[in-house]
């Protein structure tokens, strides 16, 4: 009996009757997965294109030389995408050597017991943490107890401090793609740990790691309540102090201890003004924002394309 | 299996180095069926009373057996029975995982170094133990730095002599002729067969005393694996071979001889020739004869 039954569901009669079924179901997948999609694209693209309306009459090369002023128009981002820039640069020369150790050591050196398993599961947690927490802790650590004080140092070092996770995540995953076979013919020449992880693991993780620094650096770039909370300015006509000096030993750390504005918290300054023309700066501002945001990613995708080219299992 | 270590001969054909009286090169003959020659060759390893636990598993068990000379020992049996395992004894492949641990000994003459020892240094061992794997894996580099990189590791950082040793290596292998115009060129552009002799060239830069083969030709086609197997009975020139196969055939075209596993134990050693033709054991035969496994 129950073999009579299969059999009719076994005729090519019933075979081609099934396929049809199971194929419309098949595009009825692709078409919900395009319309999903498409939506996503299309609030990014709206955001941006509305952005770009309002942010028009901004445009211009003066827009990126002038510090900010009382009059709309002849306010200008120059301190805060130059206080963004350097902000950015402590934060990736900070996050980028401690998260790419932290994750060898967790992946080749750290045995497997309950005290990795541990520090594991408090990594991935610390990229939940919302940042506010991070601005708080910031404060007290390196504004306060450090004496850093409302400096550009102090905010590289907090958003640090919030993308060491996002680091060591990604930096863990392209370590872990180095196939073991890999691994095992290097140990098998009789390379030390040291020399595998050197020679080989790192050089084939690269654009993972590569990858990860950048993603991490452009949810960076647009953290605002940190910044906010250790003490960003938000009017401030002067530039940071040039890391170029005209005396012997010609370079300065000076501009770390200066204090800084930076992009999303100049946005927030105009936004919040009652006067309506500096709207158009706000919206100028987070377009080119925004702007810079995609182009960082590009650059991880690029970068990440170029390597799966050079390097294919 | 008869195996009889005939001391008196050690004098005259063991190397210069035999570092004290009482640890020559002891030396093998093992018995074979009338028709053949009895053989007597140095022992390159000695494999005593080996025992190796992953945690609280056995999975091999007091195995004994006198590793050849320049010859290619085969080792056969059915999957899971412990022969890879045993192989990766010798160059301390299970060091790297955690919670492994080794009885008895490996060992290595003419100087006396028990490869397994918790003295030694397994990374000694892989210095002079060369391996090559059942997938090809070279390096994503080019042809002439996966060859010069175990040299480099060693210290070796004259291009020219690096130069020379990598041809060497490659000649060695077979695969010279067909790489020498593009040894700046990926290894992973290669084919199968061309990156498992790129391997075998890479283990031979460094002249390994012992050479492992942990099925090599699996992953493979057949041509490739013709090369490879001829290339294997080449080897047993310059360097002792130990393989790992799962095909019979394979066992007995390039061994001379061969170690039949079981359950983590020896069941039967012998001479190749003797082991496919007129096994001692009831369970090599059905074995051999595909009964099971």
């Amino acid at each position: 009996m129950s073999a009579g039954g299969a059999a009719a569901y076994l005729s090519s009669e019933a075979l081609r009757r099934g396929l049809s079924r199971r194929k419309i179901l098949d595009q009825v997948f692709v078409l919900v997965g395009l319309i999903v999609m498409i939506a996503c694209l299309a609030v990014l693209a709206i955001l941006f294109i509305d952005l770009v309306r309002d942010g028009a009459p901004r445009f211009g090369w003066e827009f990126f030389t002038n510090f900010a002023s009382r009059r709309a128009e002849r306010a200008g981002i120059l301190a805060a995408w130059v206080g963004t820039s350097l902000i950015m640069l402590v934060t990736a020369l900070c996050a980028v050597p401690v998260g790419v150790a932290a994750a060898i050591y967790l992946e080749e050196y750290a045995p497997k017991n309950w005290f990795t398993a541990i520090i594991e599961i408090n990594v991935t947690n610390l990229a939940g943490v919302p940042s506010i927490v991070y601005g708080l802790l910031a404060l007290g650590l390196f504004v306060y107890q450090f004496d850093l004080g409302q400096s550009i140092a102090a905010a590289g070092l907090t958003l640090a401090l919030l993308i060491l996770p996002i680091v060591i995540v990604a930096t863990r995953e392209a370590i872990r793609a180095v196939p073991k076979a890999i691994r095992e013919a290097a140990y098998g020449l009789g390379a030390t740990r040291w020399e595998v992880t050197k020679d080989h693991v790192l050089p084939y993780s690269t654009g993972g790691i590569l990858t990860g620094m950048i993603l991490g650096l452009s949810r960076a770039i647009g953290e605002t309540a940190p910044i906010i909370t250790i003490g960003a300015l938000s009017f401030i006509a002067f530039l940071p102090q040039s890391p170029v000096t005209s005396e012997f030993p010609f370079i300065s750390f000076a501009w770390l201890k200066d204090p800084f504005t930076a992009m999303p918290i100049q946005m927030f300054n105009w936004v919040s003004r009652p006067d309506q023309a500096f709207q158009a700066n706000a919206a100028a501002a987070g377009a080119i924002l925004l702007g810079m945001t995609l182009i960082m990613n590009a650059l991880a995708i690029w970068i990440r394309y170029r390597f799966r080219k050079k390097i294919n299992w | 299996m008869e195996t009889a270590v005939a001391n008196e001969d050690a004098a005259r054909n063991a190397p210069n180095s035999t570092p004290q009286s009482g640890s020559a090169t002891p030396r093998v003959s093992i018995a074979v069926d009338d028709t053949r020659k009895v053989r007597t060759l140095n022992v390159k390893a000695a494999v005593d009373n080996l025992s190796f636990y992953y945690g609280q598993h056995r999975a091999l068990k007091n195995l004994t057996i006198p590793i050849a000379e320049r010859q290619v020992t085969a080792l056969i049996g059915p999957s899971g029975c412990g022969k890879s395992t045993f192989l990766r004894c010798f160059n301390r492949m299970h060091d790297l995982q955690p919670d492994t641990r080794y009885e008895g000994s490996i060992t290595l003459h003419p100087d006396n170094l028990n490869l397994v020892g918790a003295g030694v240094d397994p990374i000694e061992v892989r210095m002079r133990i060369g391996m090559v794997f059942q997938k090809p894996n070279p390096f994503p580099k080019s042809v002439f730095e996966n060859v010069a990189y175990g040299l480099r590791l060693r210290g070796l950082r004259n291009r020219a002599t690096l130069a020379e040793e990598v041809e060497k290596a490659l000649r060695g292998s077979a695969l010279w002729d067909e790489v020498k115009d593009r040894l700046q060129d990926s290894a992973l552009a290669l084919s199968g067969g061309q990156m498992q002799r790129l391997c075998i060239a890479r283990a031979l830069a460094t002249t390994p005393e012992i050479l492992l083969f942990d099925e090599p030709t699996s992953a493979l086609d057949p041509i490739a694996t013709a090369k490879i197997e001829e290339l294997i009975s080449t080897l047993r020139d310059q360097v002792t071979v130990l393989i790992v196969t799962h095909n019979m055939q394979q066992a007995a075209r390039v061994s001379d001889y061969t170690a039949f596993m079981y359950l983590g134990e020896l069941i039967e050693f012998d001479e190749a020739a003797k082991i496919f033709t007129n096994p001692a054991k009831k369970a090599t035969e059905d074995y051999i004869t595909g009964r099971y496994g």
